[in-house]
């Protein structure tokens, strides 16, 4: 989970292109949208694609994405549960 | 119809950008693109919103915030911009990713940014600008479709200022695609020798620029923009002229009272000859200057002549990159712009001093 | 400056008809036009309905009498805007000054992509002629070469509102006394960038769309042309037929919330109807029936259904989604929503809102489901909202 954590942070930034912040300024627990890391809805289609393109997962409802896209841990969480189900 | 100067912002392939002072030394550029120079975007830009903004975002939000702030406007009542190919890197990853992908996995920003709003939508939304807004996007006529626009705005009452401009970039892929249809001179060397008789093709240029226009009479603006007329593939020279004598006297000049014209010749001698016919024929003895070894061929140049007009009639000073190195020192009343875009697109823009 | 502007004459084609006499018939039958592609090559196909016009490339070159078929885009409107014109029958036309103002988010995009496809593989290979109409201006120039028109030309390219704002500055052009006569109105081509670029918002429905419906999931492609021809007071009194209506308002406002969102009060959707309301000197009473933009997407119904709320509650006119029969056509839908609100007040009917089976719950009015005939339609609004923010409405009213 660690790693998985570690790779997203550095995926998350080159996928939105974010400015001037490295994984280290991405707190685990942080929020990603609005108040958090100020991510909007452009970014949620945007962390869709990373999914699927890194993870092979698809989000098929984007409505799901503010829960699973709440913080780089409910990302993983998400992820790891998935890959649980597909092994 | 005159509306005012009051601020001028300018990303072009010289030092424009940020009002170093007016083309004090020229950027030579060797062979036929001339890329612009581009500032520290993050002094323009606030870093959240510059991380999905392609470069000709950046340059059309940096000119249209020199022009803001020069001119003491926060918010204009009106936006009103012109492009001819838009946002091309953008619509080029896009295209290109689709192509390649075969369709999937595609990712959202690129499409969202490469419409042609972009540039006018995020100029409004970095503002909160709600009022009236505005993209033109047809060929040599957009900026001068945007300049007809704001006019009229201002005539019916429904805006003091407007903030108007025009943006066009070069990718790799339509410079290569250009290259092929065949409009450069591969041989060129450098733009200073754009004009040189043996000369036959032209280089690509791109830009942004942005000019807050008013209502409000002052000396401390640039100039007055008195009018702007489109004509579509004349068929002769002489039609041409008949148009602009028809333009010139619904301003109630004559071609003599024309101190300069900043003419939009560019080394293709096909389009030359228009320019040259019309020049010994109506204008024999005025003072006549070129613009595109400056800024290079593309159809909103003459947004970039816009900004070169006024400056001269701010500063009542030819800078001596326009005038093969002289620098002449003159009180101009008025400049007509002068161009056309493959002798189908013709454009007038006439500028006065205030 | 506040002269009466005319509407002399309309044309359109869409997913539900070839001229306009065909939309009638299919509004009447509430006949839908999405479906399975046929005629756009995409590996969506099968998965997402689009409402194509139903004319292959070489059936059009063919019926515009071109040598050889050029951009979809431009012969969608060639079609349209020769109808329109030609509809308007105006006596010395070729006296007075006339325009074509034309709008398109894509330009010639659909052999672009056949050009990219050879080009990407090696750039010296794709046929040039591929590509040299790809700018929105040279799609405009096709077609105004077609009609024969050169006083002034224009385009103008503001997302999903580009073809209100061309109707819209082209009856400036008029106001001003630069023209006596503009074509105005837009076009778009179905093609693979705009479909996949909609995909990557994951805002096209899977199934025919559902405007302001509880239950929407998004908005389906449509592809078509739409224009009208406005007319000073001068040129209206020329022509044999009164024309039955003018353009009475007009108002382009920007959200200026997000790039691709609408604010959730429904601010540049508000300012664009109240000021085309205040332009018309009408109060909100006044309005018989909108033709909503209503796409069919979450945040486009709502945004636009708040700000109606703001400016009619409590007494709302009639209201519907054309989108529902024509999907949303882009560049093309405010001039043919602008042609469908010239009929609704030449034909006295309201058109019904398609496929909607549960009213929205936050908001107090419901579209019209059924056709309604010998309605008394005196000032029709017409709502255009796009990506970027750029918002605009149109009035049209009963002469």
């Amino acid at each position: 989970m660690e790693k998985l954590i570690q790779d997203l942070k550095v995926q998350i930034i080159a996928q939105l292109n974010l400015q001037d912040v490295k994984p280290e300024d991405i707190g685990d627990d942080q929020p990603l949208f609005v108040e958090g890391l100020g991510l909007d809805s452009i970014d949620a289609l945007e962390l869709i694609v990373l999914l699927q393109q890194q993870y092979k997962i698809k989000l098929s409802n984007a409505e799901d994405g503010p829960k699973v896209f709440r913080s780089v841990r409910t990302i993983a969480e998400y992820i790891t549960a998935h890959q649980a189900q597909t092994a | 119809m005159t509306l005012y100067i009051k601020g001028t912002g300018n990303v072009s392939p010289q030092k424009t950008v940020g009002h170093p002072g007016f083309l004090a030394d020229g950027v030579t550029h060797m062979g036929t693109r001339l890329a612009c120079v581009e500032p520290d975007y993050k002094t323009y830009i606030d870093p959240k919103l510059i991380r999905r903004m392609s470069r000709i975002i950046k340059m059309g939000v940096a000119a249209a915030v020199d022009a803001l702030k020069e001119s003491g406007v926060a918010v204009p009542d009106a936006i009103v911009t012109g492009t001819a190919y838009g946002c091309l890197e953008d619509t080029g990853i896009f295209l290109s990713r689709m192509v390649e992908q075969q369709e999937a996995l595609l990712a959202p920003t690129a499409f969202i940014q490469s419409t042609h709003n972009t540039v006018g939508a995020q100029i409004a939304l970095m503002l909160g600008c709600n009022g009236y807004n505005n993209v033109f996007v047809h060929r040599a006529f957009s900026f001068e479709s945007a300049l007809l626009d704001a006019m009229m705005l201002v005539a019916e009452n429904d805006a003091n200022t407007v903030l108007v401009g025009a943006v066009d970039e070069i990718t790799n892929y339509s410079h290569s695609i250009l290259e092929r249809i065949g409009l450069y001179h591969k041989d060129i060397g450098s733009n200073v020798n754009l004009y040189e008789e043996k000369i036959n093709g032209t280089i690509a240029g791109e830009g942004a620029a942005f000019f807050l226009l008013t209502n409000e009479p002052s000396t401390e603006n640039y100039a007055a923009i008195r009018g702007v007329r489109t004509f579509y593939k004349p068929t002769t020279s002489q039609e041409a002229e008949t148009h602009i004598r028809d333009f010139l006297s619904s301003n109630n000049l004559t071609a003599a009272n024309i101190d300069l014209v900043v003419s939009g010749r560019n080394g293709n001698s096909a389009e030359n000859q228009v320019y040259d016919e019309v020049h010994t024929s109506l204008f024999p003895g005025n003072l006549i200057v070129n613009f595109k070894h400056l800024c290079g061929e593309y159809p909103t140049a003459t947004a970039f002549a816009t900004w070169v007009a006024a400056n001269i009639l701010k500063n009542g000073v030819i800078p001596g990159v326009l005038n093969n190195g002289v620098e002449t020192t003159l009180t101009f009343r008025n400049i007509l712009i002068y161009n056309h875009s493959h002798n189908t697109h013709h454009s007038l823009i006439l500028l006065s001093a205030c | 400056m506040s002269a009466p502007v005319f509407i002399a004459g309309i044309g359109a084609v869409s997913a539900i008809g070839n001229n306009v006499a065909e939309h009638v018939a299919a509004f009447e039958r509430s006949e839908a036009g999405m479906g399975a592609m046929s005629l756009l090559n995409s590996v969506h196909s099968g998965q997402l309905p689009v409402a194509e016009v139903k004319l292959s490339n070489p059936q059009l070159a063919q019926q515009l009498g071109l040598k050889a078929a050029v951009s979809r885009t431009a012969m969608l409107s060639m079609l349209a805007a020769k109808e329109a014109l030609d509809s308007a029958a105006i006596p010395g036309l070729n006296k007075l000054r006339t325009g074509f103002i034309s709008a398109n988010t894509v330009g010639g995009m659909d052999r672009t992509e056949l050009f990219f496809e050879s080009f990407l593989a090696d750039p010296s290979r794709g046929r040039l002629k591929d590509v040299i109409h790809h700018e929105c201006g040279a799609v405009t120039e096709l077609a105004a070469d077609f009609l024969g028109v050169k006083d002034y030309i224009s385009t103008i390219s503001t997302a999903c509102s580009s073809s209100a704002n061309s109707i819209f500055f082209g009856a400036r052009l008029i106001r001003n006394n630069i023209l006596d006569v503009v074509i105005a109105g837009g076009t778009d081509a179905l093609t693979k960038f705009t479909l996949n670029g909609f995909n990557t918002l994951m805002i096209l429905d899977q199934e025919f769309c559902k405007p302001f419906d509880e239950n929407r999931r998004g908005l389906n492609l449509g592809e078509g042309a739409g224009y009208v021809v406005l007319v000073s007071e001068l040129v209206a009194t020329m022509l044999e037929s009164a024309p039955v209506c003018t353009l009475s308002g007009y108002c382009n406002a920007n959200d200026a919330y997000h790039q691709t969102a609408s604010s959730p009060d429904g601010t540049g959707s508000f300012l664009a109807m109240e000021g085309a309301l205040q332009r018309a000197n009408l109060t909100p009473a006044d309005i018989s029936y909108i033709n909503l933009h209503g796409t069919g997407t979450q945040n486009n119904d709502i945004a636009e259904g708040t700000a109606i709320k703001r400016l009619f509650d409590p007494l709302y006119p009639h209201m519907s989604s054309t989108k529902s029969f024509t999907g949303h056509t882009l560049g093309a839908s405010g001039g043919l929503e602008a042609v469908f609100s010239v009929l609704a007040i030449r034909e006295r009917t309201i058109f019904p809102n398609l496929r909607l089976q549960t009213p929205m719950q936050d908001l107090p009015f419901v579209p019209e489901t059924m056709l309604i005939k010998n309605a008394s339609v005196n000032h029709v609004l017409s709502n255009s909202f796009g990506f970027g923010g750029n918002c605009s409405s149109l009035i049209f009213s009963k002469t």
